[in-house]
């Protein structure tokens, strides 16, 4: 192994055993089933924002976005911009009432606000859905940027993840999650921005021809290439409609103390993620001018220092942004499994097993599973991938929220209606790219990209259903409004809905 | 402070609940009821916090989401510059944070605000 490769193992295991040590610190303390799922929610708001952030900046933001800006130029800012974006449209319709509805989970809340099990069981599947969609780019991430440091196969590096992750959820739960990831933000945020320091200040010669790719007007310009404004239309609604339906997000705010902190929390969020999003397009532009064009995309940040610096110096600035693409890589994907691990702890395992029990094997099946699913899975772009997990999100969850939180005339089978089709058109569409469909023209955009169809379509479906099966409205939305809208200091009777696995 | 009280003091009857919670007001009682007035006080809370999210939300596509319609249809702002830095860039890259920041802060101070005036309204003073 060369000497940036030792350096650069040497801070991954550095991350990977800090990571567990403070999860094992964690342990002591979470002892009851609660404490397994939501902290018991002792968790102030400055951790708890930080732990959202830390839990949400993932591969795609460490990696994949710097690599977009690269390679496609103006127009890739919008990821970065609708990332972030996504948790105000959650702070305007969502925060507070989700917090207020005191369900853990998105099938909590679909169980709450609709009283179907029906409507739960979908919620659920989706979780699931969601869950190993976004998780794939994770493991898939880890494979890919220890093969760079080491040589080693993919799956060593994904494999690694999955082991540390599952160390960590099953043995500690959310509570030494919370603590891990508030952690892991500075950690990202310091990994990102001291490498800076030293590569912004130099002027190393870059690949041939690389500078004059700087100039590139279809590049350097806003809105180039074919179908550009339904593309990032597209882009717009699954990233700013998709972020408050991802589970791993959803189940963080019930941590906080009550609505009105879980809104605090989310300006919080905001105010770590604007400054985190700042530093990869530095990264995409520095990659442009010095990389060459065979670099893959999601390399970059990692391949910069050998180019710009070489030596010893570069050896550390690769292990330092080593270190903080594997805290990503820990932290999205500890949320993600922690979220599948308790929906099909609850729903499947439940009735068999005792909570903490159905818990931790549910943990280790969602994990192994994915990672199966991620090494028979053929190459997908890091941050692509991710957005199409957030396409499905804006497709299911969030007209569920948005509909259940505002308007009292969503019942179960318009709920259920509207999340099947709008997951099974965003699904299909995934899927298909994942096969390799790449058909030309508008329907090729709209396969790559297909929100902005397909949040409509959902919409629509939940709203016309609702509206055919007038009848069966919940019969007590009255007392779910008041649950959801009045604030806390008031007194007022908000009915008996306990999520399950509460104590 | 009042003057000392004289001759033997009033007997006060003492009941359970008295001292911690204090009395809930005839509108809460509408709300528990689910009568229409309480409903009333109830769809008055939400439609200020839906107009307050959906006219946020209005800001927020008419600035941002407005970008890629303005940097497709206005020619001289996709290569227009700011101190040698095309505009496109600075607006996407920087200043779009801002915004979401200032919108949010904006939003937490008007949803207390609207949650303080129905407290005042139903909540125990």
């Amino acid at each position: 192994m060369s000497a940036t490769a030792v350096t650069a193992v040497v801070a991954v295991v550095a991350v990977a055993v800090g990571t567990v040590a403070v999860g094992a610190f964690g342990l002591r303390l979470s002892r009851t089933t609660s404490d397994f799922y939501v902290a018991s929610r002792t968790v102030g708001p400055a951790t708890n924002a930080a732990a959202i952030s830390g839990e949400y900046l993932s591969a795609a933001s460490f990696l994949g976005a710097a690599g977009l800006v690269m390679t496609r130029g103006v127009d890739a800012l919008w990821y970065p911009v609708g990332w972030t974006a996504g948790y105000l449209l959650l702070l305007l319709f969502v925060a507070a009432p989700l917090r207020r509805s005191r369900a853990y989970t998105l099938p909590d809340f679909a169980e709450f606000r609709l009283g179907s099990p029906a409507a739960r069981g979908v919620a659920s599947a989706l979780v699931v859905l969601i869950g190993v969609l976004y998780l794939i780019p994770q493991f898939r991430g880890a494979g890919l940027t220890l093969r760079i440091l080491t040589g080693a196969p993919t799956w060593v590096g994904a494999g690694a993840v999955a082991l540390v992750v599952l160390l960590n959820v099953a043995a500690g739960g959310m509570r030494s999650i919370t603590l891990v990831q508030a952690v892991q933000y500075w950690l990202k945020l310091a990994a990102l921005l001291f490498p800076l320091f030293f590569l912004l200040g130099r002027h190393g010669e870059g690949a041939a021809g690389a500078a004059a790719r700087l100039h590139e007007t279809t590049w350097l310009e806003p809105m180039h290439g074919p179908h550009s404004l339904y593309l990032t239309y597209s882009l717009i609604l699954a990233t700013f409609l998709g972020t408050m339906g991802l589970p791993h997000v959803a189940v963080r705010f019930y941590t906080n103390r009550d609505g009105g902190t879980a809104r605090r929390t989310t300006v919080a969020v905001l105010v770590m993620l604007s400054a985190f999003y700042l530093l990869p397009p530095v990264y995409g532009v520095l990659g442009r001018r010095v990389l060459p064009t065979t670099t893959d995309p999601d390399a970059a940040v990692l391949d910069l220092p050998r180019y710009l610096l070489g030596g010893g110096g570069a050896d550390v600035l690769t292990a330092v942004l080593a270190a903080g693409a594997f805290a990503a890589f820990l932290s999205t994907s500890s949320g993600l499994v922690l979220s599948i691990a308790g929906v099909v702890g609850q729903d499947v395992l439940g009735r068999r097993l005792a909570p903490v029990a159905a818990f931790r094997v549910a943990a280790v099946v969602g994990a192994v599973g994915t990672l199966a699913v991620t090494l028979l899975s053929g190459g997908l772009g890091v941050a692509h991938a991710v957005e199409l997990a957030f396409a499905v999100a804006a497709s299911t969850f969030c007209p569920l929220l948005l509909l259940g939180i505002w308007w009292r005339g969503l019942t179960p089978a318009g709920a259920v209606a509207g999340m099947v089709a709008g997951g099974t058109l965003a699904t299909g569409a995934v899927v298909a790219v994942m096969l390799g469909a790449a058909p030309s023209g508008t329907a090729g955009a709209v396969l790559s990209q297909p929100a902005l169809v397909t949040v409509p379509v959902a919409f629509a479906v939940m709203v016309g259903g609702s509206l055919l099966t007038r009848g069966r409205r919940p019969a007590h939305v009255a007392r779910i409004m008041v649950r959801l809208h009045t604030p806390e200091v008031v007194q007022v009777d908000r009915g008996g809905f306990r999520a399950r696995g509460a104590d | 402070m009042s003057t000392p009280p004289v001759g033997p003091p009033q007997r006060v009857r003492v009941t359970a609940p008295a001292a911690g919670r204090p009395r809930r007001t005839t509108v809460a009682r509408e709300i528990d009821a689910q009568s229409e007035v309480g409903e009333v006080y109830m769809r008055s809370l939400m439609r200020s916090q839906l107009r307050l999210a959906l006219g946020l939300a209005a800001v927020l596509m008419l600035s941002v989401g407005l970008l890629p319609v303005l940097f497709l249809e206005v020619g001289w702002l996709r290569n227009a510059h700011v101190l040698g830095v095309p505009v496109a860039w600075v607006v996407l890259g920087g200043l779009c944070y801002p915004v979401l920041i200032g919108l949010a802060v904006a939003y937490v101070r008007r949803a207390e605000r609207n949650e303080r005036d129905f407290h005042d309204l139903v909540g125990p003073r």
